[in-house]
């Protein structure tokens, strides 16, 4: 039984904190944002778990290699690598408290994302055109619903990106802005390394299957 | 009208979904509703709409969050009850021919819901309803990290709730047990809406539960007082936050394979169907990876709870803290290496199942060090046996008879036997009962007279204890003896008549523990009439040690006028045997974050679009679902949330404590 016995006055201890300074607000929110980030890093886990152990039934339907277009898909990490970059600068410029630079950055960011969703729409478009339709084999089932769901988080990201970017212009670079588009530079970096999965784990991969 | 019109408007929601060809359901509605609305009148007449919105529905302050949880829970425990009730009145007549009182359909409803309710609705809100009225208080801080967030978590768990509680009488529950396996929770085999009155509670109250814990790991890891270093945490703190990560690692998993199961059902993929390449025992596997962390997000709090009484009520310093701390850590990571053993018979072979029938017996380890840390601090302890402490004891024998039978069902041979069977039953009742009801009752009859001032009355306590306690051996004993002899869960009628003796012994063992849950209601009566006599003037009746007993009973708004310096993991008691005198002056504004109905919205909105996607009403759906992002978003464009208590509403606050503490010490 140890009893730590640190006192400041002689030896009086002290119980509480006399002058205290005011915690600041949104002092636990990276933690928090992170926290979410990993929960939902484990909705994806699930989904590529479920991708493993059923994206090897076809149910006689179609495969990876007639599905997949490689180019397309290249094409289309490239838009999704290049919004992380460019959001990236945004941040860059925010810190410099460069109001204009940092919404020119984040516009460019919004349609490089709004790319990749066009050209995962149009693949989706051509696969079920094809007949691979999600109904038609496990396969499909989860793959769609992998790569759906990063879309849906891209597409949740893009309306938060121009909420964002609505409160910057109204609102200006405040401290309150700066931890809101410091969280979605989180969230959209981990979109793009959940792609880094999707692109290796279900393309590169699908098509030496 | 044109019939694709009222489709389009209604979804596949008509008059039959309303359940007036049942006797049973048409009674239990009119006394909901008489009860309901008498309730509705008495809020009216008193003119309380405005006071219960303004300072309960909107509110930000954990602790009024965490009343409004425990409240949700009780409510719920009498409908979870009830089921239980029906289950054990039925079983305990449908011999010889008999077909009972229950219909099939009806029966299989009644055996779901009782599961879902008990798990996700009685103990959830009660475990999460203590650790948010506690874990602040106990850390020395004036609200979690994100305060509109709690409520909103709140919020959303009552929308799960409402959801479970509307198919009762609109529609009608799942027939398919408490966690829907499919295939038979698929569409070709449960096409009404039950399954998806099931899959959008859980949705909507998981949310709440995932945020909430993300909430208080926060809150945890941020919010303490200075000198609280992590092993200076009160047990119930570590618990809490070991539970709270378990809830952020393991809802998701849950989040994830309800979505999949509602994918199959609405959109027809093919993850959990027999044909087109589905497996369902991917889903079986997928939900009990969350399955059985909830078990220990549940019972690890109630672990804290015991910790805390055990050292208050034995007068000494709990034994053993860091291999407390450590047991608590370990069952918290074991927890995710033992889910194959709920589905040995799945055929995974010998090797996996050793695997996981010997992770299993492992827990074992630190939970019996657990029950031998409790052990040795009542060890020459002065132990005082007030209702908290009775609670604890009934636990350490209980829980360790439930333990027993665990290990006994993690051995894959002996499993094969008894997999399903009422030994099961026996087994979860007794480990649930025993372990998280118990120190739920525990932590109520601990922390209440903190929460509002004064002591729950001892008498219609230790009545309500004894009923509970004998009537968990009745009620438990014979399934244990059922499952030993063959009987399997979930069924409604027996042939053979030798069986039918257990099941009135289980029955009148239900039967003690209405009265047990009735003596308890009259116990909460009873405190609130008797409440000056039961008074609490010290903000520490029991003579306790951690850092919640060092403010008032109830604790101000803003819980600690000055933040606590910890020195020692008793903090409380640290400061009291070296002579801590209260500050008298000096007090500052303080800042509190400020009430908004947003939450309540934002949940109530969800609730809307879990019922339309229950019902096919794909208009009402979307609405709500557009509502509720235009309400989320406009909600950011709030920066003012926050305001500052001024410093002389302090004063007088602390003053009036101080006139009550002098009262006190006189009488």
């Amino acid at each position: 039984m140890t009893v730590a016995t640190v006192s400041t006055q002689g030896s009086e201890p002290v119980f509480h904190v006399i002058d205290e300074h005011a915690h600041p607000e949104g002092a636990s929110t990276m933690l928090g944002f992170w926290i979410y980030l990993m929960s939902d890093c484990l909705i994806f886990a699930m989904l590529f778990a479920t991708y493993g152990v059923l994206g090897g039934n076809y149910a006689a339907g179609p495969a990876p290699k007639d599905l997949f277009d490689l180019k397309l898909v290249a094409l289309n990490t490239t838009m999704l690598l290049l919004s992380s970059i460019t959001y990236g600068f945004a941040m860059l410029t925010m810190e410099k408290s460069k109001i204009g630079q940092t919404q020119l950055w984040l516009a460019i960011t919004g349609l490089f994302g709004l790319a990749f969703l066009g050209i995962e729409l149009t693949e989706f478009a051509h696969m079920i055109h094809e007949g691979a339709t999600p109904q038609r084999s496990a396969f499909l089932s989860s793959f769609f619903t992998l790569v759906g769901t990063h879309g849906l988080h891209v597409t949740f990201g893009l309306v938060w990106l121009v909420t964002l970017m609505v409160q910057t212009a109204r609102f200006g670079l405040t401290e309150a802005n700066r931890r809101r588009l410091m969280c979605l530079s989180m969230f959209w970096h981990f979109l793009d390394v959940v792609w880094i999965g999707v692109f290796t784990f279900v393309y590169l991969l699908g098509m030496l299957r | 009208m044109n019939p694709d019109l009222i489709k389009m408007i209604f979804g596949r929601l008509n008059l039959d979904a309303l359940p007036l060809h049942e006797p049973i359901l048409v009674g239990t509605f009119a006394v909901v509703a008489t009860g309901g609305l008498a309730l509705f009148a008495i809020v009216t007449y008193f003119r309380l709409w405005t006071y219960l919105w303004r300072e309960w529905f909107t509110t930000v302050d954990h602790k009024r969050i965490g009343i409004m949880y425990m409240i949700l829970g009780i409510v719920m425990l009498l409908r979870g009850f009830a089921d239980a009730l029906m289950m054990r009145l039925q079983q305990a007549i449908a011999f010889n021919g008999s077909d009972g009182y229950l219909p099939a359909h009806h029966y299989d409803q009644v055996f779901t819901a009782h599961g879902v309710i008990m798990i996700f609705f009685v103990a959830m809100p009660l475990v999460t309803g203590l650790m948010n009225y506690v874990v602040p208080l106990q850390i020395g801080a004036r609200d979690v990290s994100f305060p509109f967030l709690n409520n909103f978590s709140f919020w959303m768990t009552v929308g799960g709730a409402v959801l479970v509680m509307m198919s009762l009488f609109v529609g009608e529950f799942a027939r398919t047990g408490w966690l829907a396996y499919p295939p038979l929770s698929n569409i070709g085999y449960s096409p009404d809406v039950g399954v998806d009155y099931y899959i959008w509670g859980l949705q909507v109250a998981g949310v709440g539960t995932t945020l909430s814990g993300i909430n208080l790991v926060c809150t945890i890891v941020k919010l303490r007082a200075p000198g609280m270093t992590m092993m200076k945490m009160p047990v119930f703190t570590w618990t809490s936050l070991c539970t709270n990560v378990l809830i952020v690692a393991s809802f998701p998993v849950l989040t994830a394979v309800l979505a999949l199961l509602s994918l199959d059902r609405y959109v027809g993929t093919n993850f959990f169907t027999n044909d087109f390449g589905g497996n369902p025992m991917m889903y079986v596997n997928l939900i009990w990876i969350w399955g059985h962390p909830e078990v220990y997000i549940l019972v690890l709090p109630a672990f804290g709870i015991f910790s805390e009484v055990t050292a208050t009520f034995s007068g000494k310093r709990l034994f053993g803290y860091t291999s407390m701390v450590y047991a608590t850590v370990v069952i918290t990571i074991l927890s995710y290496l033992v889910w194959l053993h709920h589905f040995f018979t799945m055929g995974s072979g010998a090797s996996v199942n050793s695997f996981f029938g010997i992770t299993t017996m492992i827990i074992s380890i630190p939970t019996g060090a657990k029950m031998f840390n409790w052990l040795f601090t009542m060890y020459r302890g002065r132990i005082r046996f007030e209702l908290p402490m009775m609670w604890t004891v009934a636990f350490m024998l209980t829980f360790v008879i439930g333990g027993m039978t665990g290990v006994l069902l993690a051995v894959p041979p002996a499993d094969f036997v008894l997999h399903n069977s009422l030994f099961l039953i026996a087994h979860f009742h007794n480990v649930i009962i025993g372990g998280v009801l118990f120190g739920l009752f525990a932590g109520i009859n601990y922390w209440f007279p903190k929460a509002f001032g004064f002591r729950l009355d001892p008498f219609w306590g230790k009545l309500s204890f004894w009923f509970w306690v004998s009537g968990f051996y009745f009620a438990f004993m014979p399934l244990y003896v059922l499952g030993l002899m063959g009987v399997t869960r979930r069924l409604r009628v027996f042939d053979d008549p030798s069986l039918q003796i257990w099941f009135v012994i289980a029955a009148f063992g239900a039967f003690l523990i209405l009265l047990g849950i009735g003596a308890m209601l009259v116990q909460f009566a009873v405190s609130i009439l008797r409440r000056e006599a039961l008074k609490d003037t010290t903000g520490d009746p029991w003579d306790a040690r951690t850092l919640e007993w060092a403010t008032s009973s109830p604790p101000p708004d803003y819980n600690f006028a000055f933040t606590p310096v910890v020195y020692d993991n008793d903090a409380w008691w640290d400061m009291k045997r070296r002579g801590y005198r209260r500050p008298l002056t000096g007090f500052k504004p303080i800042h509190m974050p400020s009430n908004t109905g947003t939450g309540i919205i934002l949940a109530g909105f969800a609730t809307v679009m879990g019922f339309a996607l229950i019902w096919y009403i794909w208009w009402l759906a979307a609405v709500s679902f557009v509502a509720l992002l235009a309400v989320a978003i406009g909600h950011t464009f709030n920066y003012h949330r926050d305001f500052h208590i001024p410093a002389d509403e302090v004063v007088r606050a602390e003053e009036a404590r101080t006139r009550v503490l002098v009262a006190g010490a006189q009488t």
